[in-house]
């Protein structure tokens, strides 16, 4: 086939192009994956018993708005890098902004302390299992944000394969949050953080290779 | 802003729209485009160049809901381009070939090129491999230029199914290109 052919081809009935397409295959893979986040946990963890005493106090909506700022980073982050040659913008400041303060506030928490209390701080009681739920939780929206992905046209994949880690990293921890009984900053800082950078990584890691097009 | 930019802008996101004429104004002037500046980084294989172009064709028609009319199209082309470049490169494992430098240049629109050298890859032969559901909406609305009412009456699929059809069968093309399937 010719080229000239090829392009009449192309334009021969072309139709106007899904303008909303993009936007709606993210909105999709979010809704699909998150509902899917929250129903393991519902069934698997459990909502946690106290979850109304809790939201009375300022923390617990901290560590929501946390690791919600960053999956919203994600997501901008993400659609951006679905378009060619769009520039990334500010989605990575709007992700180190609140970790930083999460730092920040751990710090003056550990300082304030009695030495020997800081480790207590910094495990509290599930630090062992808590990255790994938040990843496990993060599993859902991980795959369908790939898929969103891949249906668009990321040029820089590696970079897209993060961003996609990114918002399925906050949306798990937001859901995670709902059964997690931590509310202290030195522990969101550190096994919260962890949890949320393994999809980041496996999303660097699988990008090149899963989001070719 | 160049004068070239804003043509092909014009044209691009009228054919976004859905005028037709407007967006075959706009590919053929584009192949002549991607023709030049494949030309010149392909320098070391001259062959695979029309195949390139065709290929970058079909990803910027899969991909072009993908572009934001308030964004510069410079970029988005260049990215596509520059992209499927290198997933070229990769797929031979020959960075060698390449003969000039991959930076961010605004260059894709400075020279056009109309000569267009014979693809060594048949398109036509690749979309007869195609699943024969995707490959006879194809044939009909973009072969034959027949409306896509008309292609749904023929086939007796409904004019959505034609239209998801064709969409998914120029996907599987491009993928078959890429050699995945």
């Amino acid at each position: 086939m010719k080229t000239e052919e090829l392009v009449a081809a192309l334009a021969a009935g072309a139709g106007p192009a899904d303008a909303r397409g993009p936007v709606r295959r993210f909105a999709v893979a979010l809704v699909l994956g998150s509902l899917l986040a929250a129903l393991a946990m519902a069934v698997l963890l459990g909502v946690r018993p106290t979850l109304g005493r809790d939201s009375g106090l300022a923390m617990f909506w901290v560590k929501l708005a946390f690791v919600g700022a960053l999956a919203i980073a994600g997501l901008i982050a993400a659609l951006r890098l679905s378009r060619p040659g769009a520039s990334l913008g500010w989605p990575p400041y709007a992700a180190a902004v609140p970790t930083v303060g999460i730092w920040l506030v751990a710090l003056i928490e550990l300082a304030r302390a009695e030495p020997a209390a800081r480790l207590a701080l910094v495990l509290g009681q599930t630090a062992a299992v808590c990255p790994f739920r938040i990843a496990g939780l993060a599993l859902p929206v991980f795959v369908a944000a790939l898929w969103a992905m891949k249906g668009l046209a990321p040029t820089r994949l590696r970079l897209a394969g993060a961003a996609a880690g990114l918002l399925a990293g906050g949306t798990g921890a937001f859901v995670y949050a709902f059964h997690c009984p931590e509310l202290e900053a030195a522990f969101l800082g550190v096994w919260y953080v962890i949890g949320m950078l393994i999809p980041v990584a496996l999303g660097a890691l699988v990008g090149p290779r899963v989001l070719r097009w | 802003m160049t004068a070239t930019e804003e043509r092909l802008r014009a044209l691009f996101v009228r054919a976004l729209e859905g005028d037709q004429a407007a967006y075959h104004a706009f590919l053929k002037d584009l192949s002549a485009y991607l023709r030049a500046f494949l030309r010149r980084r392909l320098a070391g294989a001259p062959d695979e160049v029309e195949d390139l172009v065709q290929e970058t064709l079909l990803a910027v028609h899969n991909q072009r809901h993908t572009y934001l009319p308030d964004e510069p199209l410079t970029a988005w082309l260049h990215a596509i381009a520059k992209y499927k470049l290198i997933d070229l490169l990769r797929r031979r494992s020959r960075r060698d070939l390449l003969h000039d430098t991959l930076d961010d240049g605004p260059e894709l629109l400075a020279a056009a090129d109309g000569e267009a050298a014979e693809a060594r890859r048949d398109l036509a032969k690749l979309l007869e491999s195609l699943p024969e559901r995707q490959r006879m909406p194809i044939v009909h609305v973009k072969l034959q230029g027949l409306a896509v009412s008309e292609a749904a009456k023929i086939l007796g699929m409904s004019q959505s199914a034609v239209k998801v059809a064709v969409h998914r069968g120029l996907k599987t093309l491009a993928a078959r290109i890429r050699g995945d399937t």
